[in-house]
């Protein structure tokens, strides 16, 4: 197994570690606004274990993914609410 | 994905999960094991695959990143991964659903870059490097000890521990340690991992500051001074509280503590157990033990789960110690404002919630509790600072995909 990992995250490039989750590719790249609430405020995580959804970002397409539960693969696209 | 039938159904997969599907197992009994983590091991384990290793048999099934969303029939779960939906059939089902942590609403607590005291740990052991960054770790319990020393061991600049608790509480729970060698030689091991690092009793996080992500937390102390450390992150959680919502749905009976259960974790249901932080906070050995009583109980030996009674006894007393020590104090009552957010899936203010008079009235008025999160982080809020309890739970207890839910 190789042991990191490339993908991107908002069109950027980034290489983490083999077994790292999405949530921390994006913290990685420099992100702190992982997405905007209902009325606009910026969030990121807060629980870091699947239960607040405050995490939630589009990965490959699909949104609403909870980041600190999805293990990143080589090529995901990940884009978080900008 | 094809639907499966199995004699003992473990949901969670932390240390209770894994300790019952290794014991019923052993038992000969056809297991599976689901988690809504890609990997075994919960939280305290995460990242941590030698610990898990040791409870892990071949002869179990893994079934990873699966939420429960359903009780689609008797002895049915419904079960939903990223692939897909399937069906699971089972004769026992132990619930070790664990716990999370207790979060708390002041000023600022949805920056970015505010997290749980465990959430963060969690985001560092998930991959996220953190050497070099400025953490202040605040809230209450043991965890915000352990929490500390992970980050410190990787070169995290953990500026200060904030602990609400008094320092006479803790004092008496210390005295009682002495009866419990194995946890004073933790206690100690973490106080040497800790050099440097003030853990700063009867203080407690008032407000965090930033524009778009943290700058800085303000802390007030018992005598009423406060100071402001600025920060890159804030690690704050107010104890945990068990995960009861599949329980509930259930049917099972749950107390203030989690889901109760008789001597041999039996809830009332007949056929379903609960282990572990699911049936009130109790730390690691105690979920182990617990798992292993469910585990040869659901195996039919329970011959071999009573002989682990008078070790979870021992457990337990130790759990209830801990509690008293780390009680919240009632200032905490106060640290929402009236625009503070409470729910933060629908940002509902706490004046909106103060001005309903119960739970019921307080989701079909403001939405509090109604989004994606289910009341899970809200209802622990709104629990401590205004007494409700969480009412009745309904299905889907998970955000499901709509194809899911048509089946």
């Amino acid at each position: 197994m190789p042991d990191s990992v490339t993908l991107s995250v908002n069109g950027a490039p980034i290489t983490v570690p083999a077994g790292a989750m999405v949530s921390a590719a994006i913290a990685i790249a420099g992100v702190d606004r992982y997405r905007r609430s209902v009325t606009g405020e910026p969030r990121g995580p807060l629980c870091g274990m699947g239960i607040c959804f405050e995490c939630r970002v589009t990965i490959d397409g699909r949104a609403h993914c909870r980041s600190c539960q999805v293990v990143c693969q080589p090529g995901m696209e990940v884009r978080t609410d900008d | 994905m094809t639907d499966r039938d199995y004699d003992v159904v473990v949901v969670g997969a932390g240390p209770a999960g894994l300790a019952v599907a290794c014991r019923a197992a052993e038992c000969g009994r056809s297991v599976a094991m689901l988690d809504d983590n890609p990997h075994p091991g919960g939280q305290i384990w995460r990242g941590a695959a030698k610990e898990s290793a040791r409870w892990l048999r071949g002869d179990v099934a893994w079934i990873g990143g699966a939420r429960v969303f359903d009780i689609p029939g008797p002895q049915q779960l419904a079960v939903e991964t990223f692939e897909g939906e399937c069906r699971v059939a089972y004769r026992s089902l132990i619930l070790a659903t664990g716990a999370r942590e207790r979060f708390l609403p002041f000023p600022g607590w949805t920056l970015p870059n505010v997290m749980g005291a465990g959430g963060l740990q969690a985001l560092a052991k998930s991959g996220m490097p953190l050497a070099g960054r400025r953490v202040v770790i605040a809230g209450s319990g043991p965890l915000l000890l352990a929490v500390a020393r992970y980050l410190r061991a990787r070169g995290v600049d953990v500026r200060l521990i904030a602990e609400q608790a008094p320092q006479s509480a803790l004092l008496r729970f210390g005295m009682r340690l002495a009866g419990h060698p194995a946890k004073l030689m933790q206690a100690l091991t973490l106080r040497a991992g800790l050099l440097g690092v003030p853990y700063i009793t009867s203080c407690w996080p008032v407000s965090a500051q930033g524009a778009e992500r943290l700058q800085s937390v303000t802390l007030r102390r018992g005598d009423g001074s406060t100071r402001t450390e600025a920060c890159d992150y804030l690690g704050c959680g107010f104890g945990l509280i068990a995960n009861v919502e599949l329980a509930a749905l259930l049917g099972c009976r749950i107390s203030k503590a989690g889901v109760e259960v008789d001597e041999f974790q039996e809830t009332l249901e007949a056929g379903v157990f609960a282990a572990g932080e699911a049936t009130g906070i109790g730390g690691l050995e105690l979920s182990l033990v617990e798992g292993e009583i469910a585990g040869y109980a659901a195996g039919g030996r329970r011959d071999r789960a009573a002989a682990l009674f008078a070790a979870r006894t021992s457990h337990r007393r130790f759990a209830a110690a801990l509690e008293q020590a780390f009680a919240l104090r009632q200032e905490l009552r106060n640290l929402p404002q009236p625009s503070t957010l409470v729910c933060r899936c629908e940002d509902v203010a706490m004046e909106r919630v103060r001005a309903c008079s119960n739970w019921r009235e307080a989701k079909l008025h403001t939405r509090c509790g109604m989004g994606p999160c289910q009341g899970r982080i809200c209802g622990g809020a709104v629990e401590f600072l205004l007494g409700w309890q969480s009412e009745s739970v309904r299905p889907p207890v998970f955000p499901a995909r709509v194809r899911s839910l048509s089946r």
